[in-house]
């Protein structure tokens, strides 16, 4: 502060210096137990790896180089590591897929909650709540449970007689998306639901007036006006489905690995703690793209409408 | 009666929110109703017996995995809201100053980074602290259940606190309270169902972790959900299904609580 400070600004730059302490503990919580990590995990993707898992404190690229290349032990010749792209590719495609179905299953969905009754309105809301709340690893043993070849799914169809023998659905990736979908689903629908409760269904009227139809109603006046709750439900169901480790490792098995499993591999039997933090770096970038898309679609949105 | 023209009607909306509904429940159906199966298997129904429940509650590993799951998230929780609370009233009824955007990113950022990052991460750092420390007790998951709390108990409380004015509290200062008579009699009541509900959120979502705990546990701190995991993984009886009908039932109870407290909005 200048000399010139008046009283006011001095009371204004202790406020400041309040509110500053008053938000430390949460900083400094958050920095020591989430943030300063993770600067820790970009050091170690510099590192070589110990003979016994943790690191050698040697400089060495050879963490990055196996995200997507892999060495020959014969000639020292690198080539590119399918089994790690094509757990990306896995991750990625699985991913996307799941937030599509979510939204096309949770879109309706949120609609139909937002079109009840005041008074259903909030029961309907506290169906969808439950699931959210409910423990993510119970949500995906219940689905385990009915798609075992002794589950629910495969004993009525044997029952039936529409199969001969259980159809071998659990660990595969059928029975990962069929999971992801399942457990992210309510993720969809709660953002949505937000975004279509402000809805303005004057604009529909006045849509129906001029002679739409109920589907160019949906796509010229509905859809546009719920686009943020759109993104926001995608993005939320898109970065934890990318980094999901619980669902595809009960659902998935040990042969359909995705991101999460792969790093957690090279913690556990693969001892290889510089390539598993590279890999958890390339995750976090990939998830820093998906947030940029979002804050630029949301920031133009915003300007947009006002 | 003859249907009459809605402007709210899409077709076919109805049809997917009622299969919606119904697929996200039949699971958790089925799973309730195979822990009350009295034979050994999950194949088959073989008839009504409560004796999963009672070897769930006989058995000691479950036992000690729920204490410390109870244990952690109680503890961190009340941490986490706290700190929480104060970080909310650092952020919010102010013009924007220095500094605001970037506690804004810090307070947010274990909800923006995957889970198995900052689970690997922890892994890492706590593995070197261990050996500089010797110090292997329960300490390092609840710092590390506090700090994925934090946002989670900061959300509700915040919005809460954005609905209040400054005007009772200005009342309160010119009647000669102290800034914390002031906070305790009079902002601290207004704001008491956000800073419920925030605990209650970080309460469940602390039980509920699998991922970082899973990293960051030593030998023999198994918390319910990582117990589970590893059974998971084996061979499953009827009594998984047992403790997890259980489980449910406590998260139901919370989220009751938490729906009350939050629809008695002023």
């Amino acid at each position: 502060m200048t000399d010139a400070a008046g009283t006011i600004e001095a009371e204004q730059s202790r406020d400041i210096r309040k509110r500053w302490l008053l938000s430390l503990p949460a900083l400094l919580i958050i920095l020591a137990a989430a943030t300063g990590p993770l600067l820790i995990v970009l050091v170690y993707s510099f590192l070589a790896p110990g003979p016994y898992g943790d690191v050698q404190w040697l400089a060495s690229l050879d963490g990055w180089i196996s995200v997507v290349m892999e060495k020959d032990i014969f000639d020292g010749t690198f080539s590119l590591a399918d089994a790690h792209v094509s757990i990306f590719m896995r991750s990625v495609v699985l991913s996307l897929i799941t937030t599509v179905l979510t939204l096309l299953v949770g879109f309706p969905t949120a609609y139909f909650i937002v079109t009840r009754p005041e008074k259903t309105r909030e029961l309907w809301l506290f169906l969808i709540t439950i699931p959210f709340w409910t423990n993510l690893l119970i949500r995906t043993f219940a689905i385990l449970e009915v798609i075992r070849n002794e589950g629910l799914v495969n004993g009525l169809l044997l029952k039936f007689g529409l199969i001969a023998r259980p159809i071998q659905m659990l660990f595969t990736d059928g029975a990962i998306l069929t999971g992801m979908v399942y457990v992210y689903l309510p993720l969809m629908v709660l953002p949505l639901y937000a975004s279509m409760e402000k809805l303005d269904f004057r604009l529909v009227e006045a849509g129906y007036d001029l002679y739409a139809t109920p589907f160019k109603v949906l796509r010229k006046i509905i859809i546009p006006l719920v686009k943020p709750g759109v993104i926001a439900g995608s993005i939320l169901v898109f970065i934890p489905a990318l980094g999901a480790y619980v669902t595809p490792s009960i659902l998935g098995g040990g042969k359909n690995m995705m991101l999460g499993n792969l790093i957690e591999l090279q913690f556990g039997q693969g001892r290889n703690w510089p390539l598993g933090s590279a890999l958890s770096i390339t995750l976090m970038l990939i998830v820093m793209v998906a947030l940029l898309v979002y804050v630029r679609n949301a920031g133009s949105q915003g300007s947009r409408h006002g | 009666m003859a249907r009459t023209f809605s402007i709210r009607r899409q077709r076919g909306f109805t049809t997917i929110a009622m299969i919606c509904f119904f697929a996200l429940y039949l699971p958790i159906a089925v799973l309730v109703f195979y822990a009350f199966n009295s034979g050994e298997s999950l194949a088959a129904f073989e008839g009504f017996s409560l004796r999963w429940f009672a070897k769930a509650f006989e058995n000691q590993q479950v036992i000690d995995a729920s204490l410390r799951s109870l244990q952690i998230a109680a503890v961190a929780a009340t941490i986490a809201t706290i700190a929480a609370t104060m970080a909310a009233l650092a952020t919010t009824r102010t013009d924007a100053y220095r500094g605001l955007t970037l506690k804004y990113a810090f307070i947010n950022q274990p909800l923006m980074i995957p889970e198995i990052v900052t689970a690997v991460a922890l892994l890492i750092f706590f593995a070197r602290i261990k050996i500089w420390t010797g110090y292997s007790g329960l300490g390092y998951l609840i710092a590390a259940h506090t700090a994925f709390c934090i946002p989670f108990a900061y959300l509700p409380i915040r919005a809460r606190l954005e609905n209040m004015d400054l005007t009772l509290e200005k009342a309160a200062a010119d009647l000669y309270a102290t800034p914390w008579k002031a906070f305790r009699y009079v902002t601290l009541p207004l704001l008491w169902p956000g800073v419920l509900a925030g605990f209650m959120l970080a309460f469940v979502i602390s039980l509920d972790d699998v991922v970082i705990t899973e990293f960051v546990k030593s030998a023999g701190q198994d918390t319910l959900p990582t117990y589970m995991l590893g059974q998971i993984r084996r061979t499953i009886t009827p009594e998984m299904n047992a403790i997890s009908a259980l489980f449910l039932f406590l998260s139901i109870c919370v989220v009751t609580v938490f729906f009350v407290v939050n629809r008695k909005r002023v």
